[in-house]
């Protein structure tokens, strides 16, 4: 989706707000708004792209200004509703009753199996990593341009790669594939590489500073051979 | 895309969050998802033990070991390993090295993707419009006007946007002075900004 997610090469937002000392979190309801990524996850509500997607379907305007965290909860929240465990008038109503009564205490539950897996989840991970029999259609020093179309739904086709050419600087393997499994498609791997951009590539001669590349990762569905070349690897 | 009407943006205030997360933590503890004591023991781990000194502890193990950098630069996640260091948002990294004619800086344009395992929990800015939106466009004056890192044209920037789950992070170089002092010193001076790239180690 064309989303104000998409962020790269927007004006007008001015300085980046350092904080100096920045604490970790800013408010108690952060720890619980981060902590509850993991157990949703688990319960199966989302998958990490379709996480994203789900704070990308924030309200424009909401999505620029609120906390950080708060878009944490509002996925929580999207998905938690979606899959039916979560009915928005018991989130409203207990709003109001925590809003009205912000020390009141919370259910008490103890689960060890949960315990074990949020330490077995941050040491392991949670790859991305698929194995596939597909063969990559890109190498190394190949010039490739990004397909300049505007899917709707999830994907990582940031607007400002859209129909610029550069050139792929690696190639990582097959990967979850975010344009299916955000939408609810299952991983369908494809394969990743790093595509380099010159900056007068991306912003223009006029605009581009000297000097400088970007380098984004793309999956191979987004690109296609630049004009006049062949993918090498086929 | 969809027919159902948008609610007008209601920004709420710092009370109203705290009770909706509340709300949904209870729904979710009673639902038998979650418990209070995961988040206590998940966020303890990134206020405790998961931080930039961790990152900081590759650094100076590559500046004093050659065959380590070597190996960190191919294999940046299976080298980490080898510290007891890795898991999640960091199952594939990609460690990119500063010399004296390259600049690496990391971003996320399209979310917060970060390297928890040797960075920890990214700071605000990362995670604000600000810098995602101008590091990719302006990377000098970012690091200029925003951080107070004034490169000269001749060094190269390169910005890397984590935009799939690979995992990048800096190699910042090793400042001038420190010759005779030890890995763990070394690991002391490394500051989290000169790993993301938007600052340098100062010399001692």
């Amino acid at each position: 989706m064309n989303g104000v997610h998409d962020l790269g090469g927007t004006d007008g937002l001015g300085p980046v707000p350092v904080e100096k000392d920045e604490p970790i979190w800013h408010a108690d309801w952060e720890r619980a708004a981060f902590g509850m990524f993991s157990m949703p996850f688990r319960a199966g509500f989302f998958g990490v792209d379709q996480f994203r997607y789900g704070i990308e379907q924030m309200h424009p305007a909401v999505y620029l200004l609120s906390p950080y965290y708060e878009h944490w909860m509002h996925a929580a929240e999207h998905y938690g509703v979606e899959k039916g465990v979560l009915d928005p008038a018991d989130i409203e109503e207990r709003t109001r009753y925590y809003l009205e009564n912000p020390d009141a205490p919370l259910p008490q539950r103890s689960d060890p199996e949960l315990l074990e897996f949020v330490n077995a989840v941050v040491s392991a991970g949670a790859p991305a990593g698929r194995e596939s029999d597909k063969k990559a259609a890109f190498a190394v020093g190949d010039r490739v341009t990004v397909i300049d179309s505007s899917p709707y739904g999830h994907t990582r086709r940031a607007r400002y790669i859209r129909g610029r050419t550069g050139e792929v600087v690696l190639a990582h393997g097959t990967f979850i594939y975010p344009d299916s499994a955000g939408n609810g498609h299952g991983d369908a791997p494809e394969h990743v590489y790093t595509v380099r951009f010159t900056n007068s590539e991306l912003w223009g001669d006029e605009a581009a500073e000297p000097n400088g590349f970007v380098y984004f990762d793309v999956w191979e569905p987004y690109i296609v051979p630049a004009a006049g070349t062949e993918g090498s690897a086929a | 895309m969809s027919s159902t009407p948008i609610q007008p943006p209601s920004i709420r205030t710092q009370e109203e969050i705290a009770a909706r997360v509340k709300a949904l933590e209870a729904i979710m503890i009673e639902k038998g998802i979650m418990t209070t004591e995961a988040v206590d023991r998940l966020t303890e781990i990134y206020e405790k033990e998961v931080g930039p000194q961790l990152g900081a502890a590759v650094v100076a193990k590559a500046w004093t070991d050659p065959e380590f950098k070597e190996r960190l630069l191919s294999d940046g996640t299976g080298t980490c390993r080898e510290l007891g260091i890795g898991g999640l948002q960091g199952e594939d990294m990609v460690v990119v090295e500063n010399t004296e004619t390259v600049h690496n800086v990391i971003v996320c344009t399209l979310c917060s993707c970060y390297p928890w395992p040797v960075l920890g929990l990214p700071p605000n800015w990362y995670k604000g419009p600000e810098y995602r939106a101008r590091i990719v466009r302006e990377p000098r004056k970012v690091l200029r006007d925003d951080f107070g890192l004034d490169l000269p044209d001749s060094v190269e920037v390169r910005v890397w946007d984590s935009s799939s789950e690979m995992r990048y992070w800096v190699l910042p170089r090793r400042p001038e002075g420190t010759d005779g002092m030890s890995e763990r010193a070394l690991a002391g001076i490394v500051t989290r900004d000169s790993m993301i790239g938007t600052g340098v180690v100062p010399a001692p």
